[in-house]
């Protein structure tokens, strides 16, 4: 059976559950190999293997840190090189996008970005998208080259898929072109103990509404409440009550939970970009005619600061 | 010595109307006005912003597109651009990134350039990789999703704000930046601009200009296809209350129905 690279997402050793949603699309179209670019390899493998990965090509190297994008480019490379894989599947983060691009103008192939879905087709792989802020569904393939397809958060869901996931050394050399961006120095984002706004099941996002950084712990305590992530309309990011890296949007993170909670938010095309996918969508918002009811499955005409608290008290009653 | 930036702007369909596909699977370009696409115009400020830092700078802004793509170059243009080059050739449409990379490549080498400034991502194909598969063609470090960004001493440094940190970057000249809509707000022509823009220089160039084969490109020549388009069904109208003391409870019961809860 063919072999399809995946590109592993992971913080020192430990996988993002996107690559996971890789691994158990790639099993859809052939043998998954995962490459694992830095340190702890072996505990990465541990749970690739779990999830269907055949090899683990693992290379560390410290230009992977100390410059950006293009050494691990060469990494990928060297993975292709030695596998000819059928696909190479990326998560579709900024740098996993721009990793697949590059790669896609060395080998010659075509590129497709922000897929919600892969299967197996008669001429390759099929990407589905979700484009024009979600209003419409394309299916596209890739007609030259090896396809390389960057795949949203939560487009799948992982599935155990015991394999061998033999942990292999690969010979990376980069080249001095490649070292053209340093990375001067890097500020780890604090953790706030809340699941990650992208792979999160539920996620309960403020607007403008919420008019204040003072009040954003009445959407906090919500989030909590149900084990959400929070995130924040842009008008609420500009206005410095919430970090724009909660941003859900266009120009922010899009997701594409179980479950969307939205108070205090219009639902600007913009915004929607970045939420409309989400399984189930509810709103909080004092104007009916507020363009976000026309998406929701469940909306409250009302005042968040009423309902949003209520809510809260009555999630923890319910669940003890 | 001059310092040459090239600009990299796309004229995109309003994200605001009622975007379609043409019949042949490509976006359907006279259903819905085109526009300067909103994040290049932050591509167009940090330019204005480092040629008013640099001694001497020339901004030339360069889109590939369709006749009318033209006032997505005259906005920058009265913005503050220096001058301006099109693109365009019946062939090019249908081109998917790695063409319109290619193409933007070969631009970028007519005109000359010390530095490529793109936007994070167009407002309609949103892919954001653009910056990247120049950098790539054009052998130059990428500088890319920067929230902030400045030039000098033959050097772009910047900031960009990923998912798990923010990185302090750093390039030697030439290079490729593209920028968020985190690094300031863009300035709006004023009517003297408007009118300058008029009167600058917008040079025309076809594929044969570029030397690039027909079937490089366009529809035929692109790296991926397009197989189906179909339109989202509208969401099925979903429940409405007003709170009337009781919405909080009525939601989560239904957020309990739903197992939610
Ligand atoms: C809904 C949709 C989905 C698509 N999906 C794919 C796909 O999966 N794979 C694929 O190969 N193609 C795809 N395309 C085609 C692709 O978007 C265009 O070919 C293209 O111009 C490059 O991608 P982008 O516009 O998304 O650029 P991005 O990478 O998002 O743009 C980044 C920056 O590049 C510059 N730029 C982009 N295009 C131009 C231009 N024409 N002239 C000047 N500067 C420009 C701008 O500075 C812009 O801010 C898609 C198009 C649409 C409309
Ligand atoms: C190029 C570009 C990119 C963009 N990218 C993004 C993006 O990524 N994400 C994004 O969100 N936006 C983005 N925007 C901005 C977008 O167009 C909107 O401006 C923004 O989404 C508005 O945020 P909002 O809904 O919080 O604010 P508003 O539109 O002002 O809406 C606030 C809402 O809160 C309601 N409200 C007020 N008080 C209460 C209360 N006490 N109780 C209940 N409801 C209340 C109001 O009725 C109103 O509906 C982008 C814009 C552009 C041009």
């Amino acid at each position: 059976m063919a072999e399809v690279l995946v590109y592993v997402d992971h913080v020192d050793g430990a996988v993002r559950k996107p690559t996971l949603e890789l691994l158990t699309l790639a099993r859809r179209i052939g043998e998954p190999v995962a490459v694992h670019l830095g340190a702890h390899a072996d505990e990465a493998a541990k749970v690739l293997a779990e999830h269907g990965a055949v090899k683990v090509l693992a290379a560390d190297a410290p230009e992977f840190a100390e410059y950006l994008v293009a050494p691990k480019v060469d990494a990928l490379q060297a993975a292709y090189d030695a596998v000819s894989p059928a696909a190479v599947l990326l998560p579709s983060s900024a740098e996993g996008k721009e990793i697949g691009a590059r790669l896609a103008v060395r080998i010659g192939s075509g590129i497709i970005t922000d897929a919600v879905d892969v299967e197996a087709g008669d001429e390759g792989p099929v990407a589905t998208q979700s484009v024009f802020a979600a209003s419409y569904t394309t299916k596209s393939r890739i007609t030259k080259g090896t396809p390389v397809i960057t795949v949203k958060p939560n487009s799948a869901a992982p599935e155990a898929a015991p394999a061998a996931g033999t942990v292999e050394q690969l010979a990376v050399t980069v080249a001095d072109s490649s070292k053209g961006t340093k990375i001067v120095s890097r500020t780890p984002r604090e953790s706030t103990g809340r699941p990650e706004l992208t792979e999160a099941a539920i996620v309960v996002s403020g607007g403008r509404g919420v008019n204040g950084a003072e009040n954003f712990p009445v959407i906090e305590a919500l989030a909590d409440s149900l084990g959400a992530a929070v995130g924040a309309s842009r008008a609420a990011v500009d206005a410095g009550w919430y970090p724009h890296t909660n941003q859900v949007g266009q120009t922010g993170k899009s997701v594409s939970p179980q479950l969307y909670i939205a108070a205090g938010i219009s639902g600007a095309i913009q915004h929607r970009a970045g939420m409309q996918t989400s399984k189930t969508i509810v709103a909080i918002n004092k104007d009916e005619e507020a363009p976000i009811f026309d998406l929701v499955d469940y909306g409250v005409v009302g005042d968040l600061f009423e309902v949003v608290p209520a809510l809260t008290d009555e999630v923890k009653t319910r669940k003890g | 010595m001059s310092l040459r930036i090239v600009v990299c702007v796309k004229y995109v369909p309003d994200a605001t109307g009622d975007r379609h596909f043409a019949e042949d699977l490509t976006v359907d370009r006279d259903d819905v006005d085109g526009l300067l696409s909103e994040l290049d115009e932050y591509a167009v400020e940090q330019a204005l912003q480092i040629k008013e830092a640099a001694d001497d700078a020339e901004i030339t802004v360069l889109t590939v597109g369709p006749e009318d793509a033209n006032d997505a170059l005259r906005k920058a243009l009265s913005m503050g651009a220096d001058k301006a080059v099109h693109v365009e050739d019946d062939d090019l449409h249908g081109t998917d990134a790695l063409g319109t990379s290619l193409v933007l490549a070969k631009a970028i080498e007519k005109t000359g350039y010390d530095l490529v400034v793109c936007g994070m991502a167009s407002t309609d194909g949103t892919m954001g990789v653009l910056p990247a598969l120049l950098a790539e063609r054009l052998n130059i470090p990428q500088v890319t999703q920067l929230s902030e960004v400045s030039v000098a001493d033959g050097k772009v440094t910047g900031r960009r704000d990923g998912d798990t940190a923010s990185e302090q970057l750093e390039a030697a000249l030439p290079a490729v930046v593209s920028v968020t809509d985190q690094s300031g707000e863009a300035r709006y022509p004023s009517f003297k601009g408007i009118m300058a823009a008029k009167k600058k220089p917008v040079e025309s160039l076809d594929l044969e200009d570029l030397e690039i084969e027909a079937d490089e490109v366009g529809l035929e020549g692109a790296w991926t296809k397009v197989d189906d388009a179909t339109e989202r069904p509208a969401r099925t109208a979903g429940t409405i209350v007003k709170d009337e003391g009781e919405g909080g409870k009525q939601l989560a019961e239904f957020l309990a129905g739903q197992k939610f809860i």
